[in-house]
C-alpha cells in the first residue's frame, strides 16, 4: 500500500475542505477515505438549499455546496477512496482501513485528521416507551429514503425533536404529500435554527409543540398512532395532558451525537460536554498529529463553519508535518473555560506561540439567552462585553481572540467565557 | 399429506424439539405464525442459560434447567454459536435477608448444581467490583451462563432444516381436531394441516391450544419483562450476571453481560391479557433503573442503546408442562415454558424427541449432520484471515452494519443460507447489523437495497419482521413519474 502525509477520515464537508486546505499549504501526499459511494458526506441527501451563504455569498442545496469542494479536490489531484470504512486509528497514527478491492490495509500516516462527523440519537437512547414497530426513523434516515432512494416512509407524520434536520423533513415530507400533524419538543425551546422553525414549518402551519415529548407509541408491526404529553421542569410528562395522534409515520430529531468511536479507541482524550475530541488552537487533539473537525468535533449549525474549521485543521496538519512533527510542549498553554451559560468552548487550550493572528473560538449556550452579553475575561480582567439580542441552543456562538491582545498578558493562564446580563 | 409430527411454534422450545426429532426418519413440519423463527417469547428475554438453583426441587423445571445447562456447552459447539459460562450471583443486601441464600444453596445441592458457593461482601466486591457496596453476600454459580438467544434459536431450526424438517412462516394456527382416525387437523390461514402428532410448544399460546383438545384445562398469563440494553462501551461492566434475591414474581431484574459485550437490565414482572402486548412503558423502564441500581453501582444509564418487552408464558402453577396430554392422544405439550426456558431448551428437546421415538418407534437416521456453521463473524477476524476472506468474495469488504462491524459478506451468507433472512430483523438476528448504538439508522436502507436485490422483493414490501410492518409506503412523487 502507498504510503500518505495526511490520512483524511471521512469525505464530507470538513474531509473535503481539510484536504484542499491542505493540498494548498504545500502538501502533495493527502489520502481521503470515504465510507460512502460518493464523496460529498450527508450533504447530498440535503437536497435543501441554505447552504454557502458565509463561504460563497450565494444560498446553494447541500450537493452543490459540497461540490464546490469535490471540484477542487479533483482540480489538485487530491486522492481519495470511496466505499472504504476505516476499522481503526492507533495512538501512533496507523490507520486500518478496508474495501473490496483493496481489502483490508493499513497506512502509516504523519498526521491524521478526524472528519467523521456525527450521527442521530437513535429511539432506544431516547427511552420512549411503547412498540417498537416499522414507521420510526430518525430524521436522517428519512432523509435518506426521501431523497437519494425515492421512497416515502409514510403519509402521516408525527416528529419528535426539533432538531434542524427534523425541521427539514417536516417541510420535505409536506411536500411530498405528507400530512405533518405536530412536532413535539421536550426542550421548553428548538434545537434548531430559527430560520428552519419559520421557513419549515410556520410556513406550511405546522405546529411547533415545546416541552413536550412522546409517551406511547401504538402498533404492533406498523406504527399507527404516537400520543404526546406536556413535560414539566423536570422534563417527566405531565398526567392528564396527553394528546393522540393518529399517525403511521414517527421521526425522531433529538440531537447529534459526534461518530468518535476510532478517536476513542485510539486513546485521544475527550469533552464530555460535545462528545468530540479536546483540540488546542491548532485543532491538535491529545495526539499530536491527529486533528479534528466539523461534526466529529463539535456539531456544527451551519456548513460554512464546518469549512472554515476544517481548513484550518488541513493548514495546520501541513505545519506539523513541516516543522518535523513534533510534539506541542504546551507548557504555555491558556486555559478555555466556559461557565455562567456558555456550555463549552473549541478549542480548549490555546498556545499563544501557534495560534495565528485572529482565532475563533466556537461554542453554545445551555439555554435561551435574551439581552444578555458575551463578557471574556482574561483570568480576572473583563477584556470582551458583546451585547446579544438573543442567544439559543440551537446556534453556534463565536468570539474572535487577538494574537496581539493575548500577547498584552504574558500572565495569561485563563480565558474565561460567561453569559451575563451586564 | 400426512406428517408424522407437526410442531406449532418455531421459538427456542419448538426448534430444539425439531432438531431432535430431525435425527429420526419421520416426517416433521414446523409451523410459525411469525415470519422467521425465535418471533416470540424467544426473541426478547435476558439471554442467560441459568445454573438451576432456583427452581422447586423436584420439579419438572429444576430437571429440565440443570440437565439444559449441562448440556448447552457441547450443543453450542455443535452449532457454532457464542456461548459463556460467565457465573451468576444472587446477592443479599440485608443482612436479616441472608438466610434466602443459604436456602437457595440448599435448593441448587437438591436439584444438582454443581460448584455453587456462597461468597461475603469482601469476595463479592473481589469478583465483582460494581457490585453494591451494600451486599452482605451472594450465592455464586460458576455454571451459570450467556447466550445469543437468536443464534441459538435460529441455529437450532437450521440445522433441523438441513436435516430435512420442513418450516412453514406466516402460518398461524387456528383449529385443531382428530378426526376419528387419530389424525390431527390443523386448520391455519395457509390451508388444513394434517399429523398423527402435534407438538404444542406456542409459547404464551400454549394455553389456547391445550384447552382447544382438553377438558382439563390450563391457563398461560403473559408476563411482560421490560429490559435496557446498554452500549459495548459498557462492556465489563459486570462480569458475572447479577441478581437480587427472588421473589415470588420471579427473580427479579438482573443486570449481566451480554455475550456479544453489551450490558443488560431487566426484566420487570408485569402480568397482562393481551398476548401481544410487548410495549414497554415508563413505569416498567422507571422500575428496570431503580432496581437496577440497588444491584449495581455506577450503572451508565447513559449509555442506554435501546429498550424493549418481552412476554414470558407463565402458566399459573409456575411449572413446565411436558407431555401427552391425558385426554388427547398423540397431543404433547410443552407449555408454561417461561424462565429457565432458554436453559431448558436442549433438555426439553431431548426429552420430547426421547418421547415420541418410543411412542412412534423411531429408528435413527443414517446420516443426521449434527453440526452447523454460524455466519462468519469477521469483526473477530486478523487482517491475513479477513483478506483471504475479501479475496474469495469482496462483499466481506463491505461495511454495511458501522456500529457492529458487519459486512456485505455476513448478510448475503444470512439471506442464502437454510431458513435465511427475508426481514430486517432476520438480517438482525443473523448478523447483528442493526444491534449496535444506531439501532439501524446506518444501516436499514443499506439492508433494505440487498434484501431487494438478492431476494426480489419490491422495496415497499421489505418489512422489518411480520406482515404490516413495511418500512416504505410508495415511491416518492418524482420517482413514480
Amino acid at each position: 500500500m502507498k504510503q500518505y502525509d495526511i490520512v483524511i477520515i471521512g469525505g464530507g464537508p470538513a474531509g473535503l475542505a481539510a484536504a484542499v486546505a491542505a493540498k494548498k499549504a504545500g502538501n502533495d501526499n493527502i489520502l481521503i477515505l470515504e465510507r460512502d459511494h460518493e464523496l460529498g458526506g450527508i450533504l447530498n441527501q440535503c437536497i435543501h438549499n441554505g447552504f454557502g451563504l458565509h463561504t460563497f455569498k450565494e444560498e446553494l442545496t447541500g450537493p452543490e455546496y459540497a461540490y464546490r469542494f469535490i471540484e477542487q479536490v479533483y482540480e489538485l489531484g487530491i486522492e481519495y477512496k470511496l466505499n472504504t470504512m476505516v476499522m481503526d486509528i492507533s495512538a501512533d497514527k496507523v490507520v486500518t482501513a478496508m474495501n473490496r478491492e483493496d481489502g483490508m490495509f493499513q497506512i502509516p500516516a504523519k498526521a491524521v485528521i478526524l472528519a467523521m462527523g456525527c450521527r442521530e440519537r437513535p429511539r432506544g437512547a431516547l427511552n420512549i416507551p411503547g412498540y417498537r414497530p416499522a414507521g420510526i426513523f430518525s430524521a436522517g434516515t428519512a432523509q435518506r429514503l426521501v431523497n437519494i432512494e425515492g421512497y416515502m416512509p409514510g403519509r402521516e407524520v408525527v416528529i419528535l425533536g426539533s432538531g434542524d434536520i427534523g425541521l427539514i423533513m417536516a417541510r420535505r415530507m409536506t411536500l411530498e404529500g405528507a400530512k405533518v400533524k405536530v412536532v413535539a419538543e421536550l426542550m421548553p425551546y428548538s434545537g434548531g435554527l430559527k430560520r428552519n422553525i419559520v421557513q419549515c414549518l410556520d410556513d406550511y402551519g405546522i405546529p411547533l409543540k415545546l416541552s413536550h415529548t412522546v409517551v406511547d407509541i401504538e402498533g404492533r408491526n406498523h406504527v399507527s398512532a404516537v400520543t404526546i404529553a406536556e413535560v414539566g421542569p423536570d422534563r417527566r410528562p405531565i398526567p392528564g395532558t396527553e394528546e393522540r395522534y393518529t399517525c403511521d409515520t414517527l421521526l425522531l430529531s433529538c440531537g447529534l451525537i459526534p461518530e468518535n468511536e476510532l478517536s476513542r479507541s485510539a486513546g485521544i482524550d475527550m469533552s464530555n460536554i460535545t462528545s468530540g475530541p479536546i483540540v488546542n488552537e491548532s485543532l491538535e487533539t491529545s495526539i499530536p498529529g491527529i486533528f479534528a473537525c466539523g461534526n466529529v468535533l463539535h456539531v456544527h449549525d451551519l456548513v460554512d463553519y464546518v469549512s472554515e474549521e476544517a481548513s484550518r485543521a488541513g493548514e495546520n496538519a501541513v505545519k506539523y508535518i513541516n516543522a518535523g512533527c513534533k510534539a506541542h510542549e504546551g507548557s504555555n498553554d491558556i486555559q478555555l473555560v466556559a461557565t455562567s451559560g456558555a456550555r463549552y468552548t473549541v478549542p480548549s487550550t490555546i498556545d499563544p506561540e501557534n495560534m495565528d493572528k485572529l482565532l475563533t473560538v466556537r461554542f453554545r449556550v445551555g439555554d435561551v439567552y435574551k439581552n444578555c452579553y458575551v463578557n471574556v475575561y482574561f483570568n480576572d480582567e473583563r477584556i470582551m462585553h458583546n451585547k446579544k439580542r438573543i442567544m439559543a441552543p440551537g446556534e453556534m456562538e463565536q468570539i474572535i481572540l487577538q494574537k496581539k491582545k493575548i500577547e498584552e498578558y504574558p500572565d495569561l493562564k485563563t480565558i474565561t467565557i460567561k453569559i451575563e446580563k451586564d | 399429506m400426512i406428517y408424522d409430527v407437526i410442531i406449532i411454534g418455531a421459538g427456542v422450545t419448538g426448534s430444539a424439539v425439531a432438531r431432535e426429532l430431525s435425527k429420526y426418519n419421520t416426517n416433521v413440519c414446523v409451523i410459525e405464525k411469525g415470519e422467521d423463527v425465535c418471533s416470540g417469547t424467544s426473541k426478547a428475554n435476558s439471554a442467560i442459560i441459568h445454573a438451576g438453583y432456583d427452581c422447586q426441587p423436584g420439579s419438572v423445571m429444576a430437571k429440565m434447567n440443570v440437565r439444559g445447562n449441562a448440556m448447552m456447552g457441547d450443543l453450542a459447539k455443535d452449532l457454532d454459536i457464542p456461548f459463556e459460562r460467565n457465573g451468576s450471583l444472587v446477592i443479599c443486601i440485608y443482612e436479616e435477608e441472608f438466610g434466602g441464600i443459604k436456602e437457595l444453596y440448599e435448593r441448587g445441592l437438591k436439584n444438582g448444581v454443581p460448584d455453587l458457593k456462597i461468597l461475603n461482601h469482601d469476595e463479592c466486591l473481589a469478583i465483582e467490583p460494581n457490585v453494591t457496596d451494600k451486599v452482605v453476600g451472594a450465592l455464586y454459580a460458576p455454571t451459570a451462563g450467556i447466550i445469543c438467544p437468536f443464534k441459538l434459536n435460529i441455529a437450532l431450526a437450521e440445522n433441523a432444516n438441513v436435516n430435512g424438517v420442513d418450516f412453514r412462516f406466516n402460518t398461524e394456527a387456528e383449529d385443531l381436531k382428530c378426526d376419528e382416525n387419530g389424525i390431527w387437523h390443523i386448520r391455519t390461514n395457509n390451508g388444513e394441516y394434517l399429523t398423527r402428532y402435534v407438538v404444542n410448544a406456542a409459547g404464551v399460546y400454549a394455553d389456547k391450544f391445550h384447552n382447544m383438545v382438553s377438558n382439563n384445562k390450563i391457563h398461560i398469563r403473559p408476563r411482560r419483562g421490560d429490559y435496557l440494553l446498554l452500549d459495548k462501551t459498557t462492556g465489563g461492566f459486570v462480569k458475572h450476571t447479577i441478581f437480587p434475591q427472588p421473589t415470588k414474581f420471579g427473580k427479579g431484574i438482573l443486570v449481566a453481560p451480554t455475550i456479544h459485550g453489551n450490558t443488560l437490565a431487566g426484566p420487570t414482572a408485569i402480568d397482562l391479557d393481551d398476548k401481544e402486548a410487548i410495549s414497554t412503558t415508563q413505569d416498567g423502564l422507571d422500575q428496570v433503573i431503580e432496581k437496577a441500581t440497588m444491584s449495581v453501582k455506577n450503572l451508565p444509564l447513559r449509555q442506554v442503546i435501546t429498550s424493549f418487552a418481552g412476554l414470558r408464558a407463565h402458566e399459573d402453577n409456575h411449572e413446565f408442562i411436558l407431555g401427552e396430554v391425558e385426554d388427547a392422544p398423540h397431543f404433547i405439550d410443552c407449555a408454561g415454558i417461561e424462565s429457565p426456558g432458554l436453559s431448558s431448551c436442549p433438555a426439553i428437546g431431548e426429552y420430547i424427541g426421547n418421547l415420541l421415538r418410543d411412542k412412534m418407534g423411531l429408528e435413527e437416521k443414517e446420516h443426521w449432520i449434527s453440526t452447523r456453521k454460524d455466519v462468519v463473524a469477521t469483526a473477530d477476524l486478523s487482517i491475513e484471515e479477513r483478506n483471504e476472506l475479501i479475496k474469495k468474495n469482496p462483499a466481506y469488504g463491505t461495511i454495511i452494519c458501522r456500529c457492529e462491524s458487519i459486512t456485505e459478506g455476513e448478510i448475503l451468507d444470512a439471506i442464502h443460507r437454510p431458513l435465511g433472512a427475508r426481514s430486517l430483523d432476520g438480517v438482525k438476528r443473523r448478523t447483528r447489523a442493526g444491534m449496535g448504538r444506531c439501532q439501524a439508522g446506518f444501516c436499514s436502507p443499506r439492508v433494505m437495497e440487498i434484501l431487494h436485490r438478492e431476494l426480489g422483493i419490491p422495496m415497499e414490501q421489505i418489512k422489518k419482521n411480520d406482515i404490516g410492518s413495511e418500512i416504505v409506503l410508495e415511491r416518492t412523487k418524482g420517482e413514480s413519474k
